[in-house]
């Protein structure tokens, strides 16, 4: 009995706040909603008030850019989805009614698979300014990997949205991609035909590669959230690769990264609208306004012109298992990057030698780029496994090796004083996204 | 650096863009194809009504027997950016082609004279039976066949134009095979379909191989491209307006970076 009593006595009850409501900057209306929803208070924190470093440069732009980029991507999407109709018997006209007879519909489907195009060019850009600047490291690797599934996802959804008008490269590009699912070992033709839902790629091909195209595109914003809520705890990089310690290091997002990002996006989408107006089929391949026909293979199955590094490695290897395993993985290595490079220096501006290695790799992106646009023979199978040996040799020998050998050069304490050496040409950036 | 900015960003993509030209499109013929001048090429490019119109012609009683165009209606022939045949002359057009429609109040089918929102009528009733009717080869649809192409109007162009009588030694021609300098394999199982005169043109525009093969390929063109004007009128707006947006935007950036940066 005296135990139980004391108990009670004793007993602490912490308060509960069921209602969290209060707490604004705001008044008026907009105090009335932010005590209940605080979006407006966090809008102006992250956005408005959110300290950046001073020395981005214009490879911070990309970031918004794709943004933009996904945004105007799913509202041409949507409008197209209005119009197009996912059957193998409809699918090509049904784009063609939408080129000649729905208003601006040739303006929306040009946009839309020209965006397509730029949004690779946008986030190879991105990756580069990652690479380059040391962004995959310490505190910022989930960031790094959760860019890698957004470009697995684009991949996905670019290759999906690619065979929706059903023309030659769309039907003969989905039944070679597919088609590698048979390389996995017992299964492989299980899953093929699953895939398909059919014995051949057609109709129930098409109309789940529409209901995936819509599904990954919507995945991809998901992903992106995160994506960007990971950046506002990390804070971004700079070109330093030094962190910011107090005012004289940082600006504030707006007005000052706001109106440079501005910039950057309407030249991006200055040549975006150039090239769509003016060169709209540029980037595509001709045969897909042949409608598709299983009876006829054309001269050269060749992917979109973003996915040819990676077909360049697949065709590399002679093995059909060993060449998917190797083209994923050049892709999913990168996601290895913050482990298998151990330097203390972010920035390769102050990294001589691994500066070297990075744009060795992007050489070898660009070749490999040549190279799977061209046959899988003789002297390009050649130099397309040199590239891809170097590829994996950039992640698993370079990366480790360089870290540990590299003598970093003197560097600065703080970003305002790079941005000071920057001044008296102390140490060279890329001139050519400096502001 | 600052004013380098736009040259060389926008160099930089361009470069990008360039690095993989060749190899999107697929090269197949390695002739160079004649490259006539087209109105409606550059920013501000323009059909050439009368051409469409002749093109049109040259299409109805030429190609038109043996290739289908099944995208096009008979009422695209009068729309704004086409050959902008009168109303009255599209329905012409029209009645001219006998169609199948139906089926009626009884449950039959009937033929009647076709209508301006009417498709353009095939010549064959489907694939196989075209095939039939050209040795086995099929004579593709036209309503793209520009865009289908590497080298688009140029190249159809230069196949119309590349028929040649002296067949090299070293190619062998099969019954009802043709010799082309332009098409890929340089064998077509298409016969020469135009030459001097096989159009009487009514405008006394002369009827020269040359002539009818630019007209037919303009009309092949705008049928690939209806909105081709509209696109590059757009277009040029469109890229003066962001021109203009963004050096006011460049300057807006500047004055707002001079509160951290002053002028050194
Ligand atoms: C007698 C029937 C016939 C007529 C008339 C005809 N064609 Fe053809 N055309 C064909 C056939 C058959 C093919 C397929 C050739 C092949 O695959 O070798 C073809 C193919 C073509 C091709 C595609 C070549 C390629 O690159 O694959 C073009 C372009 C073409 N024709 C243009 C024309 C034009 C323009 C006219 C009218 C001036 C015309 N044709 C009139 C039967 C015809
Ligand atoms: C996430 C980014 C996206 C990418 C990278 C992408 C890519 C593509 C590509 C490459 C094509 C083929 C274009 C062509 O050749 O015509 C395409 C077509 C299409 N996409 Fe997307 N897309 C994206 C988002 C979306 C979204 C969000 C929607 C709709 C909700 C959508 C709807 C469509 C439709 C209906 C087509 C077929 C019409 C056509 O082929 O012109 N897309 N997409």
């Amino acid at each position: 009995m005296n135990d139980q009593t004391s108990k009670t006595s004793k007993e602490h009850f912490e308060p509960v706040h069921t209602n969290k409501v209060g707490g604004s900057p705001f008044t008026g209306v907009t105090g009335w909603i932010d005590n209940r929803l605080p979006i407006i208070r966090m809008f102006r924190h992250e956005y408005l008030d959110f300290q950046v470093p001073k020395s981005l440069s214009y490879f911070w732009s990309f970031g918004g850019i794709l943004t933009i980029c996904l945004v105007l991507l799913i509202v041409t999407g949507i409008s197209l989805g209005m119009h197009y109709k996912p059957d193998a018997n409809q699918a090509f006209d049904s784009v063609e009614k939408i080129m000649r007879d729905v208003n601006f519909g040739w303006l929306i489907r040009y946009a839309h698979m020209n965006l397509a195009s730029f949004f690779f060019i946008a986030v190879y850009l991105h990756i580069f300014r990652g690479l380059y600047y040391g962004s995959y490291k310490e505190p910022r690797e989930l960031m790094w990997l959760l860019g890698i599934v957004i470009f697995f996802l684009m991949m996905a959804t670019a290759f999906l949205g690619y065979t929706l008008p059903w023309g030659q490269m769309s039907y003969w590009g989905a039944t070679v991609i597919t088609n590698l699912f048979s390389a996995v070992p017992l299964v492989g033709d299980f899953i093929v035909t699953w895939l398909w839902g059919d014995y051949a790629v057609g109709d129930a091909a098409l109309n789940r590669f529409y209901v995936l195209h819509w599904l990954i595109a919507f995945l991809i914003v998901g992903v992106v959230v995160f994506h960007v809520i990971a950046l506002h705890i990390v804070g971004s990089n700079n070109p330093s690769g030094i962190e910011p310690k107090d005012t004289r290091d940082t600006v504030s997002f707006s007005p000052f990264t706001t109106s440079k990002d501005l910039l950057a996006m309407l030249v991006f989408l200055l040549i975006f609208v150039a090239v769509m107006m003016y060169a709209p089929n540029y980037l595509g391949h001709p045969d897909n306004y042949i409608p598709a026909n299983p009876m006829v293979t054309p001269a050269h199955i060749v992917p979109e012109w973003y996915f040819l590094p990676f077909y360049a490695i697949l065709r590399s290897i002679p093995d059909k298992l060993m060449g998917v395993i190797a083209m994923v993985s050049s892709i999913a290595v990168l996601g290895l990057l913050p482990w298998l490079d151990f330097s203390k220096v972010r920035s390769s501006v102050f990294r001589p030698i691994w500066k070297q290695c990075i744009f060795l790799f992007v050489l070898d992106f660009f070749v490999l780029m040549y190279i799977g646009g061209a046959p899988a023979e003789g002297i390009y199978l050649v130099i397309a496994r040199i590239g891809t040996a170097f590829c994996f040799a950039f992640f698993f020998i370079l990366a480790p090796l360089v870290s540990i050998i590299e003598k970093p050069l003197p560097m600065p304490t703080s970003i305002h004083e790079f941005e000071e050496w920057k001044k008296q040409g102390k140490i060279k950036t890329i001139k050519l996204f400096n502001k | 650096m600052k004013s380098s900015l736009f040259k060389s960003s926008y160099l930089f993509i361009i470069l990008f863009l360039f690095s993989f030209s060749n190899i999107s499109f697929s090269k197949e013929t390695n002739v160079e194809l004649l490259k006539p001048s087209w109105s409606f090429d550059g920013f501000f490019g323009k059909f050439d009504r009368a051409s469409l119109q002749r093109g049109y012609q040259v299409y109805k009683e030429v190609c038109a027997s043996c290739h289908s165009m099944k995208q096009l209606s008979y009422r695209n022939l009068g729309e704004q950016g086409g050959p902008e045949f009168t109303e009255a002359e599209v329905k012409a057009i029209a009645s001219q082609y006998e169609v199948l429609d139906g089926p009626n109040a009884e449950g039959e089918m009937f033929t009647r004279k076709g209508k301006p929102s009417d498709k353009f009528k095939s010549p064959y009733l489907n694939e196989n039976a075209s095939r039939a009717a050209n040795g086995g080869a099929y004579p593709p649809d036209m309503s793209v066949l520009v865009k289908a192409r590497p080298g688009g109007s140029d190249y159809i162009y230069s196949l119309l134009m590349g028929y040649e009588e002296k067949v090299p030694d070293n190619i062998k021609l099969e019954d009802g095979v043709y010799y082309n300098k332009y098409m890929p394999g340089n064998k077509i199982r298409m016969a020469k379909p135009l030459s001097e005169g096989s159009v009487s043109y009514t405008d006394g525009t002369k009827a020269t191989q040359e002539q009818l093969s630019k007209d037919v390929v303009a009309f092949l063109t705008w049928a690939a491209e209806p909105h081709l004007e509209a696109r590059k009128k757009l277009g040029f707006k469109s890229v003066v307006y962001l021109l203009i947006l963004t050096i006011l935007v460049y300057f807006v950036k500047k004055k707002i970076w001079l509160r951290v940066e002053p002028k050194v």
